[in-house]
């Protein structure tokens, strides 16, 4: 088990350098000029350019470029925004909100997602899981800025059950948003978790089990459940890495002031260094996270772990 | 069995051998085909596709009305017999504005999906056919971007564009969308590679560029097709969200995320003009993914 | 006394798109304690399904058992509510499936799921039921059980893992253990260690033995009685030494033909012409009719049905055996 978390570990560290050398090449080499990029209409002011051009060494060669960048990266530092502000001082203030609508969504997607899932997977093909089956495609057809508009024009307006923008109201603002957000991934979820059961019902330890003389329900919510969660828990552990980096069209529309809504503010203002810097960092979040399912899967499948 | 038996036998082995895989691919095709043609969903994917198609290509068989022109006395009207789906602020027509949209959604659904599908096809199967190093390289390069997050990667090289338009636009999403489809395409072909049917051709003597095209590819391909269908939607959804967010095509474009993204100022008045446009562009993204699920249900035997 | 199980008449459908596939089309035997009766059959004559049948493991829909009886200790099972008959399960009646490795849980230690058994059934405590699960590791022979007890399936050799899938069986101590092709999936030199734990536990517990195959070898070494099974039906039954010495039924001479014999390499082997029949249409008449060398034309209309052969209790299913193997 050490040696398998120290080997995906190291197998990080490239990685990691690959994919910030990436985002660093599209930044500074595509053709073009970075600056304009980073600064859109304020490039032609020589104050900001040249504030830039310290910002980001960009006399140096590129490959000194990258090194320095990536070095700042290390000890968190994601650039700053125009009026001088570092990056990692607008993550600061803005992860918590994030992090409170993530947590909205997790709970939503986990508690209903596996639950429809488990409903809709022990009576494959009843009336349920057609149900299910249904609802989730919709769920996903629907891009989420639409849906998101819908649930707020439904709910926040129309029958007034809960605010429409913003966080000024505690907890509760956290709901709808949070729900909209929450959404696509519960119908993947109930998917995920219907069809990894359907596929684990069928597998040849649950007869066992039933021939162990065990209940129905120790059969399916032990023995089946238990590898059918394996999948679920990976995805759930990816996805909660990617809420955490940010719902830039939930945030939008919802006008909560996280990770997400500041990129599309950098997006609209024209500050390519604030969206550089964050999503940056929301990358690096991902990466972490999905090391951490990498590790979490080895937990749950003792299979992986001798690989 | 004498030696002249043999003989003839690997002769005739050759020969078949090509009817063989056509036999082979024709029976899955036609057994899939079969669960597929009784399917009504199946059906109704195929109209809404046909008639997403129909409107991108020919905009004007669906409305004689000009998308762009405007009226400003006639400005945010209610649905009506003449403006079927309303009007927006300047007084163009919303419904002429949907239909004219289609065309940048499906090009760009067309133009990601084939690129991303011959990424994934030539670099997939040069990985997954011979292995070793050749392999190892394409997985890591597809490993670093993975652990980037799409739509992210897709805003960053955006913002770095001074003009976008639909050529960016495909470009960005084809960057940071190839890697799923190269794996599928990998998996399969690894699955396949060791089957009995490619060692004989391969003692056959048929070369490495047949044996993939022939024999391997025509095998592996199901898995693609299908994840091609819920992709061609996903991209749809993708492209009108970056659009949205301001990223994606700007003005004088007409694209269903810039109707959509509008709309914003005045869904609590005039609800209609998110309600159409978000209905067309949802029903286009669900025909999709749905014509997707039916073709794995149908290649897939044990759904049955 | 009544018998210990007794198997009557049994038939067992499946109801696909395709078709309906007769699995099992009247099958009766019985077994008593300490006697060892084998199914033998190719694949697809209906012998796993039957045992599934026994068990209460055919999934319904598409499967359904049509007709017969299933007597445990004179208690029918078939009709049986769903909670009795899970008593029944593991406890009087286990069963020991072929691939040991897909047929344990992956993701539970081999310990966990053996003492499963004692927590479950016995509602023993997590302390009283790892111990016996030991004593049952070190009765089928698992070195060093008290440490293997927490490893997983996939860390055993597969004659361990079979060790570990018989230990389970033999958990509650039941009355009739039904072992399903137990070595099929092992190395040689493994299925004999297999066979002979089997036979030394058989020994010991002194429970009825239903040993389903296709190897004749297996048979020869261990059965006391054998049913020869044929597209859901059996062919014939008797004890061993009249099976494998004088066979009477076309199809048992048919398989005993197809042994390669070590003492005459000269001879060339002798297989069953044509191919088992397709389930979903199974011929009318006798079912081994299109492969049988003695076929007459009656065979295609009346289905033969068991009938002694002598008086020791041996029967076949051919209306010709007479012609064909003399009395």
């Amino acid at each position: 088990m050490a040696t398998y978390i120290i080997r995906r570990l190291l197998q990080m560290i490239p990685v990691f350098i690959f994919a910030t050398m990436l985002i660093f090449a599209m930044v500074f080499s595509l053709p073009g000029d970075p600056i304009r990029a980073l600064a859109g209409e304020r490039a032609q002011s020589e104050s900001v350019r040249q504030a830039l051009i310290e910002e980001y060494n960009l006399d140096d060669p590129l490959p000194v470029q990258y090194g320095k960048y990536a070095a700042g990266l290390l000890r968190g530092d994601f650039g700053a925004n125009f009026r001088g502000r570092p990056v990692s001082d607008i993550i600061k203030q803005r992860l918590p909100i994030t992090a409170r609508l993530a947590a909205v969504a997790f709970v939503f997607e986990v508690f209903l997602g596996v639950l429809a899932g488990i409903l809709a997977g022990v009576r494959q093909r009843g009336f349920f899981d057609s149900l299910v089956l249904v609802s989730t495609l919709t769920v996903i057809s629907i891009p989420i800025f639409v849906l998101g508009f819908l649930a707020q024009v439904t709910f926040g307006l129309k029958l007034g059950w809960f605010p429409v923008a913003g966080i000024k109201q505690g907890w509760i603002s956290y709901l709808l948003p949070g729900m909209v957000l929450g959404s696509v991934s519960l119908a993947y979820v109930a998917r995920l978790t219907r069809s990894s059961l359907i596929d684990n019902l069928g597998a040849d330890y649950v007869r066992t089990a039933t021939a162990k003389g065990l209940t129905r329900g120790r059969v399916v919510g032990v023995h089946a459940m238990r590898n059918s969660l394996i999948p679920v828990v990976t995805y759930l552990g990816i996805d909660l890495g990617a809420l955490l980096g940010g719902a830039i069209v939930t945030e939008t529309v919802f006008n909560i002031p996280g990770l997400g809504g500041a990129v599309f503010d950098g997006v609209v203002r024209q500050e390519g260094t604030t969206v550089v810097g964050i999503t940056t960092f929301i990358i690096l979040v991902y990466m972490f996270t999905t090391l951490l399912v990498d590790i979490l899967y080895a937990v749950l499948d003792p299979r992986i772990r001798y690989d | 069995m004498t030696d002249l038996e043999t003989l003839d036998s690997a002769d005739q082995g050759a020969i078949e051998d090509e009817d063989l895989a056509a036999i082979r691919e024709g029976s899955l095709g036609s057994d899939a085909w079969r669960e597929l043609r009784r399917r009504p969903l199946f059906w109704i994917c195929i109209t809404i596709i046909a008639v997403l198609l129909a409107m991108a290509a020919f905009p004007q068989l669906f409305t004689s009305l000009d998308p762009e022109a405007q009226d400003q006395r006639n400005g945010l009207m209610f649905p009506s017999r003449e403006h079927w789906f309303g009007t927006d602020l300047f007084g163009r027509d919303v419904y002429a504005n949907v239909i004219y949209g289609a065309r940048v959604s499906i090009v760009i659904a067309f133009v990601v999906t084939t690129f991303c599908a011959i990424i994934a096809l030539i670099f997939g199967s040069l990985a997954g056919y011979y292995g070793g190093w050749i392999d190892s390289i394409i997985s890591r390069i597809t490993d670093v971007w993975f652990a980037i997050p799409g739509v992210l990667g897709s805003i960053v090289m955006l913002q770095m564009f001074e003009t976008r338009n639909i050529a960016t636009l495909s470009l960005a999403l084809i960057v940071f969308s190839w890697t799923t489809m190269l794996r599928l395409t990998r998996s399969a072909v690894l699955a396949v590679k060791h089957a009995d049917y490619i060692d004989s051709a391969r003692a056959l003597g048929a070369t490495d560029f047949r044996i993939i095209w022939r024999h391997i590819l025509p095998n592996a391909l199901t898995p693609l097709l299908v994840y091609m269908a819920i992709f061609f939607g996903v991209v749809i959804a993708a492209e009108a969200t970056l659009t949205f967010i301001g990223v994606g095509l700007q003005k004088p474009s007409i694209s269903w995320g810039l109707i959509i993204s509008d709309s914003r100022a005045r869904i609590q008045t005039h609800p209609y003009l998110l309600l159409f446009p978000g209905a067309i562009l949802s029903m286009a993204v669900f025909a999709f993914i749905l014509l997707g699920d039916l073709l794995r249900d149908a290649f897939d035997p044990r759904q049955r | 006394m009544d018998p210990l199980l007794v198997v009557d008449d049994l038939h067992v459908e499946f109801r696909t798109d395709d078709g309906v596939v007769r699995a099992v089309n009247g099958l009766s035997y019985m077994v008593d304690r300490r006697e060892t009766v084998a199914i033998l059959g190719e694949s697809g004559s209906g012998k796993s399904v039957s045992a599934q049948a026994i068990m209460g493991l055919i999934a319904s829909p598409p499967g359904f058992i049509t007709k017969g009886s299933v007597r445990f200790e004179g208690r029918e099972l078939l009709t049986m509510a769903e909670d009795e008959r899970r008593k029944v399960r593991g406890a009087d009646i286990a069963m020991v499936f072929q691939d040991a490795l897909s047929a344990l849980n992956p993701v539970f230690s081999v310990g966990w799921q053996i003492s499963e058994m004692f927590r479950k059934h016995r509602g023993a405590s997590k302390k009283e039921a790892k111990k016996s699960a030991v004593e049952l590791m070190e009765l089928v022979e698992i070195p060093d059980a008290t440490n293997r007890y927490r490893s997983f399936p996939h860390e055993f050799s597969g004659g361990m893992r079979q060790r570990v899938m018989i230990a389970m069986a033999l958990a509650l101590d039941p009355d009739v253990l039904i072992a399903d092709e137990p070595t099929t999936a092992l190395d040689v030199t493994v299925q004999a260690q297999v066979m002979q734990l089997l036979e030394n536990v058989q020994a010991e517990f002194g429970m009825g033995l239903v040993l389903i195959t296709h190897d004749l070898g297996v048979v020869a070494e261990q059965a006391d009685r054998v049913v020869v099974m044929y597209a859901g039906r059996a062919m014939e039954k008797g004890t061993i030494d009249e099976i494998f010495d004088q066979p009477h039924h076309p199809y048992t001479e048919g398989l005993m033909n197809s042994i390669p014999r070590l003492d005459d390499l000269n001879e060339r082997l002798n297989p069953i012409r044509g191919n088992p029949p397709d389930l979903l249409r199974i011929p009318s008449g006798c079912a081994f009719r299109p492969r049988c060398p003695y076929q007459q034309p009656d065979c295609a209309e009346v289905e033969p049905t068991l009938e002694f052969v002598g008086d020791s209790g041996r029967s076949t299913a051919c209306h010709h055996w007479r012609d064909a193997f003399g009395e």
